[in-house]
Formats: C-alpha cells, structure tokens, sequence
C-alpha cells in the first residue's frame, strides 16, 4: 500500500451500509493506549519520543490483524498532505499541526487507524459503517489485546489504563457515532435532544471531533466516562442512548413528510440543484446542500443516488483533497470552483 | 454583506480564521456572532474544569500537614504545572500524584475504581507491584490524613468538606476490601490463559 493509493478510493466505513446507516454514518471506537515509564508525548524528549515511535512501528508489524498496513512517519510529509489524513477522519488536526516524531499507521481498509505520539503514544482507532458498535469493539479489541502482549503498556489494577489526561483514565475508551440529524434540527428539537445528551453525560460535537462544531446537521455522539465501568458497559450505554436519538429523528421525519411535505421537496430539490448547476460553491454551504440531498434521498424524494456517492462528496470535496486530486496549491477562491466541478461531474455520472 | 451563518441579516462582526497557513473569513450578524461565540465558550470549558477540579484535588490532597509531592520523581512534571496544563507527565506521575489523583478521577469519572479489560502481557507484573506498594501501603497511610483533614474541617465548621471526606474515606475502605477480593481469581486466570 502506498500513500496515493489513498485517493483511488474512500474508506469502508463511508460505504454508507450497515445498520440504521439512512441515520448513521459511522460508529467510531478509539483506544488510549501509553508505554510505561516514558514521558507522554507532550513532555517527551526527541529521543524518547524517537523511540517510542520505533516501538510501537516494529510491534506493529507484529500484528496480523494490521497486515498489508502502511505507517508513516509524519515530519515528512507537507501540510496539504497530511490536512488530507485529517480530512479522511484518519488522525487528528492536533497531530498534522505539530508533527515531530509522530506517526500514523492506517490500513488498506481505512477502518483501522493508530496515531503514535498524539497526546497519549498510541490512540488506536476503528471505524465502521453504519451503526455498528459491537463489531467496531471486537475488532478494536482484537488489535489492542495483540499490542498489549507486544508493548509495556502502562497499566495500573486501580485506575485502569494511565492517560496524559486524566479525563481519559480507566478504559482509555471513547465510542462515537456519528448521526446525521437533519429533521431534528429543521422541526427545532435538536436542543432539547442535545440538552438531554448532556445531562446523560455524554458529548455532542461536529464532523471532526473534539473542538469542531455541528455542520450540516452532522452530530457525533460519545462518552464522556471512561472509569469505573466496563468498556461493553460504556458501549451499551452510547447504545442505548443513540437508539433513542435515532427514533426521535424517524419520528420527526415522519412528521416532516405527513405536515410540511411541499418544504421539505423544495429544500431538497433546490439543494440538489445548486449542487449540480453551482460553479463557485464553499465547503460550508457544500456540507448544508449535501445534507439536503442526503435527506431526500433517504426519504424516496430523490429516487436512485448511491449513498456512498453522497458519503464520498463530503470528503473530496475538502480543501486537501481538491488539491491532491489536482496535484496543486489553490487559492481559497480556486477551491470553490473545483468543488463545483467536481460535485457536477460526480452528479453526472450518478444521473442515468 | 449577509451573514454568512443565516444568510439573512447584515454582517457586522468579520472574523478571520488561519488555521495551517488556511485563512478562512467569517462575516457574521450581531445574533449568529452571539451564537458563535457561546459555542466557542463551550469548547474552551473543559480545561477551564480540569483547572479548577486539579486546584479541588490539592485542597483534599495537602492542607498543610505532611510533605505534599511537588514534583513526579520519575519525569520531573510538577504538581502545579499539571494544573495549568492539564496533561500529566508520564505513567509514573499516577504514583507520584496519586494523593491529589484519586479524588480528581473520582470528580471527572464518578469513580476511580477500574473495572475494564486488563493488557494481556502483564498482568502478573501489575498484581504483584499492586500487592507491594500501591494498594497496602498508601491508601492506608491517605485514609489517616484524611480522617486528619475531615477533623480539622469538623472543628473549624466546615461542614460540607467534612462530609465530603467522610464519604470519600467510606468509598477508600469499601475498595481496600474489594481490591483484597479481587487479587485472588485474577491470578488465577491469568495462570489458565498462559
């Protein structure tokens, strides 16, 4: 496998299958994972940082379920290079910006991805397709079991798994789903829903994670507790939690295609003209019309898109992958007219 | 200029983003810049939290009696800096720290007793130095400073700290007697999967 490989497909778990996937994009489980008696990264020598990046890789290798893997030592490579792996949902902003001594290890699926020195020296990451938590955990599971025969990891029988922030100790665990909202939002619910989130103690953020707000009626829902309870526990109770949040968003579907069904058909008619017609288009207003057309093709208003076509927009049309795509630098205004193109070619194809 | 968020009322706050050499600019009405900037407010409230409970933990943790740990023997990391950053030093700090740690866990997570999965390759090497050091001889030697502290906090009327500590010294024995429990069938185990 190699870098460019990249760009000649999207990750598994955009494929847009899977259980609920009409309301869930994707269930993400990510792992904290740290070397005992080495510094965590932000406290880290170069040497022990080095180090620790050398570990890890070679154990790596050692894991049958990472075969075929590619692992990439960060420092060189460019900005748009590695704004592209984040844009791929494959690591972090944080881990782009300062990039020394770090390292990223993905497999050919994309479903398996492992930050070395993030904030803890390994975040181990699986993603699926759809709402499928207990699948992500099995797989996860498997490859942090093989790592843990293979590095010291730092572990204590009290606090469980010792972390750089305390917030992350025990478990090391954070299940997300990522759940896509749009009629929640449009019959102004999504606040009280979001409000009852929060009271349960878990989090609501945006399509990139922690620090990035909701767009395009995207909402990623994850624990917030990760002491005191058994991983399969935490992940029951996201469960629980996310089955809730996904009846309500069919019952105000429901409610949107019996009541307001004339509003609905234009908003997702107009969106889906804009995106086909539109040659000057930003990723902002991209995200919301996607949001539109993905909403009225779940619900039978637009008939025959592929889902994982509207999956796969979302992601090429980000500004590091229309210039890997180009194989050149834009201006923020270059951009916009090579998102249109592109959204209006893909469109095309789909149109029969 | 239209607001770039509701497209509806004139921008009057312009916002200028850079984020990895990426300028990105946000015009914005009075109402959305509002908005925005209470979403921006939420995101910074973690590390504001984590200060203030870190500055709770010191107060349990210290209270002028007995040497307070400063600084993690093993990394060097002190006590004071984990509070501005948030972010602990190494493994080590956990052992360092743990008298100002326990009572931050048990804020952040409603518990510091771990009940998840266990790394394969090592568990007999963590139940032996937990049998050693950790779990004996600390906790105890922590229980008596803070039945100390709940005194104190009983006879200068404080009681709301007092009952604080009184249920955290419950818990602490509670979990010196489950730990006792739990060491026994874990080996075994263990002996099972090699």
């Amino acid at each position: 496998m190699d870098f460019n490989d990249f760009l000649n497909h999207i990750g598994g778990w955009l494929k847009g299958t899977g259980p609920h996937a009409d309301i869930v994009i994707s269930s993400r489980i990510r792992l904290a994972r740290n070397l005992e008696k080495m510094p965590f990264p932000h406290w880290a020598k170069k040497e022990n940082s080095e180090k620790v990046l050398v570990l890890a890789e070679s154990a790596f290798k050692r894991v049958e379920d990472l075969k075929d893997s590619l692992f990439l030592r960060l420092e060189s490579f460019d900005s748009i290079d590695k704004q592209f792996l984040v844009e791929r949902h494959l690591m972090s902003n944080e881990h782009a910006i300062r990039s020394n001594q770090k390292g990223l290890l993905v497999n050919p699926e994309e479903n398996v991805a492992i930050m070395v020195n993030e904030e803890d020296h390994l975040r181990i990451q699986v993603m699926e397709s759809g709402f499928d938590l207990d699948a992500t955990w099995r797989a996860i599971n498997s490859v942090d079991d093989r790592l843990s025969e293979l590095l010291p990891y730092a572990f204590n029988a009290d606090w469980g798994y010792l972390t750089a922030c305390p917030t992350n100790t025990g478990t090391g665990m954070r299940g997300s789903v990522m759940l896509h909202l749009p009629a929640l939002v449009m019959m102004r619910q999504i606040n009280r829903v979001l409000e009852a989130i929060a009271k349960l103690s878990f989090t609501a953020r945006g399509l990139y994670g922690e620090g990035t707000q909701a767009s395009g009626n995207f909402f990623q829902i994850s624990n917030q507790v990760s002491l005191g309870q058994k991983e399969e526990e935490i992940l029951g109770n996201i469960k629980g939690v996310i089955r809730q949040i996904i009846d309500q968003e069919m019952k105000a579907r429901e409610v949107l295609l019996a009541e307001h069904r004339e509003l609905l058909e234009d908003r997702v008619w107009r969106s889906y003209g804009t995106l086909k017609n539109a040659h000057i288009i930003s990723s902002n207003e991209t995200v919301e019309l996607l949001s539109m057309f993905r909403l009225g093709s779940d619900l039978g208003i637009l008939k025959g898109v592929d889902r994982g076509l509207i999956n796969e927009l979302f992601i090429l049309t980000q500004p590091s992958h229309l210039q890997k795509l180009e194989n050149k630098k834009f201006s923020a205004n270059e951009r916009d007219i090579k998102r249109a193109q592109i959204i209006r070619e893909k469109l095309g194809m789909n149109q029969k | 200029m239209l607001c770039n968020i509701c497209n509806k009322n004139q921008a009057t706050v312009h916002l200028t983003e850079i984020v990895d050499e990426q300028m990105s600019e946000l015009h914005l009405c009075d109402e959305c810049a509002r908005k925005k900037s209470m979403e921006m407010e939420q995101q910074f409230g973690l590390s504001d939290l984590l200060a203030g409970l870190v500055d709770y933990g010191k107060q349990i943790g210290s209270v002028d009696k007995g040497p307070v740990v400063a600084q993690c023997s093993y990394c060097g990391l002190a006590f004071e800096d984990f509070g501005k950053i948030g972010r602990l030093g190494c493994s080590e700090c956990y052992t360092s720290f743990s008298k100002n740690l326990g009572p931050l866990l048990k804020r952040i997570h409603g518990s510091n007793q771990h009940m998840g999965k266990v790394p394969l390759g090592f568990k007999p090497l963590v139940v032996k130095k937990e049998k050693s050091v950790s779990a004996s001889v600390p906790a105890p030697a922590n229980l008596n400073e803070l039945k100390d502290n709940m005194q104190k906090a009983i006879e200068s009327e404080e009681f709301e700290e007092a009952a604080r500590l009184r249920d955290l010294i419950k818990e602490m024995e509670l979990k010196a007697n489950e730990v006792g429990h739990d060491k026994e069938p874990e080996k075994k185990k263990h002996k099972k999967t090699k």
